[in-house]
């Protein structure tokens, strides 16, 4: 099995209103194709972990790996560069652009990574809207979408560049049970069927009893 | 380029407001089109009127110059003290006038030299006398300096060589004496000299300021008025091939004469400054127009760099990098910056034809129907460059800090 995240001694702090440390020695390590799902009470810092992890937050102590490349310490126009091509992000209130349909909302980190032609592009991005079964609202403006599909237009956003890993953020915490059930089925069948290595904040039990691995944060530290 | 999809996907959403931040650039440019056109054609027109008139070089005997005083001739090295010196008695009259003038024609830099000489006369229109001046000239050289045959109102420029007590009016003053060609006409000297001269032709320049009080007469006619010798004349105008050499030329002349010789820059030197007035006002105008639509753009960039906090936080967090996000706003400044001086120009342009196609009327100072005005592309190029450039440095703050937004205290925010 190889080891796609991996972080080592990750300690973080805050200032305001005064110092206190959010995450206290976080060692971590993930797994090729495996669906993780990180649950804790509110407030025990996972989100604050997920920022770390996605290379958005810096400001931390110690080390992160993502596919074998070390990423602390490395200038933030990189660290975007990695993020287009290696992290997809599903956040919990699916921000998507309004003024773009859900193709282009789809389409723009493809542009970006500029691997692909448009017309490839726009291939691929009917093609993860497909897996979502959101194809047939391709040109819809992304703000005339219900909240079900907006979330997965957002999925299909964090799949188009084929990345090392998807973190999500309460990736159904905004949705209700019939859908959360959908996004659940999608991202265990990327992880089946893709290999593809998902970590996923969340709040529901049954969500997480049904990942690979649970792991669980307390008061800043990883339990098990 | 996708970061200018993404602007133009920007703009085109919020087309009003778009259309508000560019018109504020329009005016901005169209004012300044407008203004420079005008303002520039004004000037040009004078400065054409003016130099077609005077001589690029004139040389006269300066004997109101300053000059050494008996005592200061006498002990060079002591502290004088001279109290309302006043000009020595000598006549303002030129040696060698014609011999000097001769000499100057061989320059090959020289269009021609006219030796001249002028008097103050009141011209006298029943009981009214109106006062005026009188320049004794050879009429023919004068039409190479000035191209006086072009601005014959009426009458023969030849018929003032054949009759000695001829005269050419300016157009202003025979309206005021009310008399045309073929009429005489009583003049009087200072020195209280009066003789009836006959009009046999009418000029205009175009400039009120000569046309209501010259005449033209033969230098002969003009020394007997003043009751002088036949070798009397009081200056030598002078036009030059290339009108800039007027300047060092003069310095020269002056040297080799031993009189003042002036140039046209230092006899205009008034209507240069009031050049110098009109270009000072149209830029100042037309700068706190641009800056007053450079401050809406600003807002505008900042208000939507605010509503859009999310936007780029999502654009980060997928990969895009500080520059990305600044390009797509600096580009929507841009557009709109270019966009808007390109409508500017054709405002511009629009109210300079309106402006040159109305009537107006110069009255006494210039002859015109209609306010001269330059079409010139310089300016068109010049207030492109000035749009774009204000609507740049305007839209440069809001996208730098648009590119300084850090996602995660947005997408913590939430
Ligand atoms: N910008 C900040 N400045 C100071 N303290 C912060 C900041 N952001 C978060 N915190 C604190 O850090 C701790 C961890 O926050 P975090 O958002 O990571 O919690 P969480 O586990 O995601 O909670 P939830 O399940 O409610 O989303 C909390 O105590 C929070 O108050
Ligand atoms: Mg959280």
């Amino acid at each position: 099995m190889k080891t796609v995240l991996k972080t080592h001694k990750i300690n973080k702090y805050f200032y305001e209103p005064e110092r206190f440390q959010v995450l206290k020695g976080i060692d971590l390590s993930v797994q090729k194709g495996e669906f993780l799902s990180l649950v804790g009470k509110s407030g025990c810092g996972k989100s604050t972990l997920m920022y770390v992890l996605s290379t958005m937050d810096t400001d931390y102590e110690g080390d992160l790996e993502i596919n074998e490349t070390r990423l602390t310490g490395k200038k933030q126009n990189e660290l975007a560069k990695f993020r287009n091509e290696h992290i997809g992000f599903i956040f919990q209130f699916h921000f998507l652009l309004p003024e773009f349909t859900a193709l282009q909302n789809v389409m723009l980190p493809a542009m970006k990574l500029g691997k692909y032609s448009k017309a490839e592009v726009e291939e691929r991005a009917y093609e993860k809207l497909r897996i979502l079964g959101m194809h047939d609202q391709a040109l819809k403006a992304s703000s005339k979408l219900s909240g079900g599909q907006q979330q997965r237009v957002a999925i299909a956003r964090a799949l188009i560049n084929d990345p090392t890993v998807i973190m999500g953020d309460e990736p159904t915490g905004n949705l209700d049970s019939y859908n959360t059930q959908v996004v659940f089925d999608i991202l265990k069948q990327l992880t089946r069927e893709f290999g593809q290595t998902i970590i996923a904040v969340t709040h529901d039990d049954e969500f997480a009893a049904n990942t690979d691995r649970i792991v669980e944060m307390s008061d800043g530290s990883i339990l098990s | 380029m996708l970061t200018f999809e993404i602007a133009k996907t920007h703009l085109l959403s919020k087309p009003k407001q778009t259309l508000v931040a560019m018109m504020g650039v329009t005016f901005g440019i169209g004012m300044f089109i407008a203004m420079v056109s005008l303002m520039t054609g004004l000037n040009n027109f004078t400065e054409e009127l003016t130099m077609t008139s005077t001589p690029d070089i004139r040389i006269f005997n300066d004997i109101t110059r300053e000059r050494l005083s008996l005592a200061e001739e006498w002990n060079p090295e002591g502290i004088n003290q001279v109290h309302h010196q006043k000009p020595k008695n000598e006549t303002a009259k030129l040696r060698n006038a014609f011999q000097i003038a001769s000499d100057i024609r061989t320059n090959p830099m020289v269009l021609g030299a006219a030796p001249q000489l002028s008097s103050q006369v009141f011209y006298n229109y029943g009981p009214v006398q109106l006062n005026g001046m009188i320049a004794g000239v050879d009429i023919m050289e004068e039409d190479k300096l000035f191209d006086l045959r072009a601005k014959i109102k009426s009458g023969r420029l030849e018929d003032l060589l054949s009759t000695p007590d001829g005269l050419i009016m300016g157009s202003g003053l025979a309206r005021k004496l009310n008399v045309q060609v073929g009429d005489r006409v009583v003049i009087t000297t200072p020195q209280g000299f009066t003789m009836s001269l006959r009009i046999v032709g009418v000029f205009q320049m175009g400039l009120g300021a000569i046309d209501n009080i010259k005449s033209y007469a033969n230098i002969s006619t003009v020394q007997n008025i003043m009751q002088k010798d036949r070798s009397y004349i009081t200056e030598i105008n002078i036009k030059l091939k290339d009108t800039h050499q007027a300047k060092p030329l003069a310095q020269e002349m002056e040297k080799v004469y031993g009189y003042r010789a002036e140039d046209w820059e230092t006899a205009n030197a008034t209507m240069l400054t009031g050049v110098v007035v009109r270009n000072i006002m149209t830029y100042s105008v037309s700068i706190t127009l641009l800056i007053v639509a450079g401050f809406g753009i600003y807002n505008i960039l900042n208000m939507t760099i605010y509503n859009k906090m999310k936007d780029i936080a999502i654009l980060k967090a997928t990969g895009f990098a500080s520059n990305d996000v600044r390009e797509i706003f600096l580009i929507q400044s841009l557009v709109i910056g270019f966009l808007g001086s390109l409508l500017g120009l054709m405002v511009g342009f629009g109210l300079s034809y309106l402006i040159s196609l109305a009537p107006f009327d110069g009255g006494e100072f210039i002859s015109i129907t209609q306010l001269p005005v330059n079409f010139s592309p310089t300016y068109y190029i010049i207030g492109i460059i000035f749009g774009v450039s204000t609507t740049a440095i305007a839209g440069y703050m809001p996208a730098r800090k648009a590119g300084k937004i850090d996602p995660i205290e947005i997408l913590r925010g939430v």
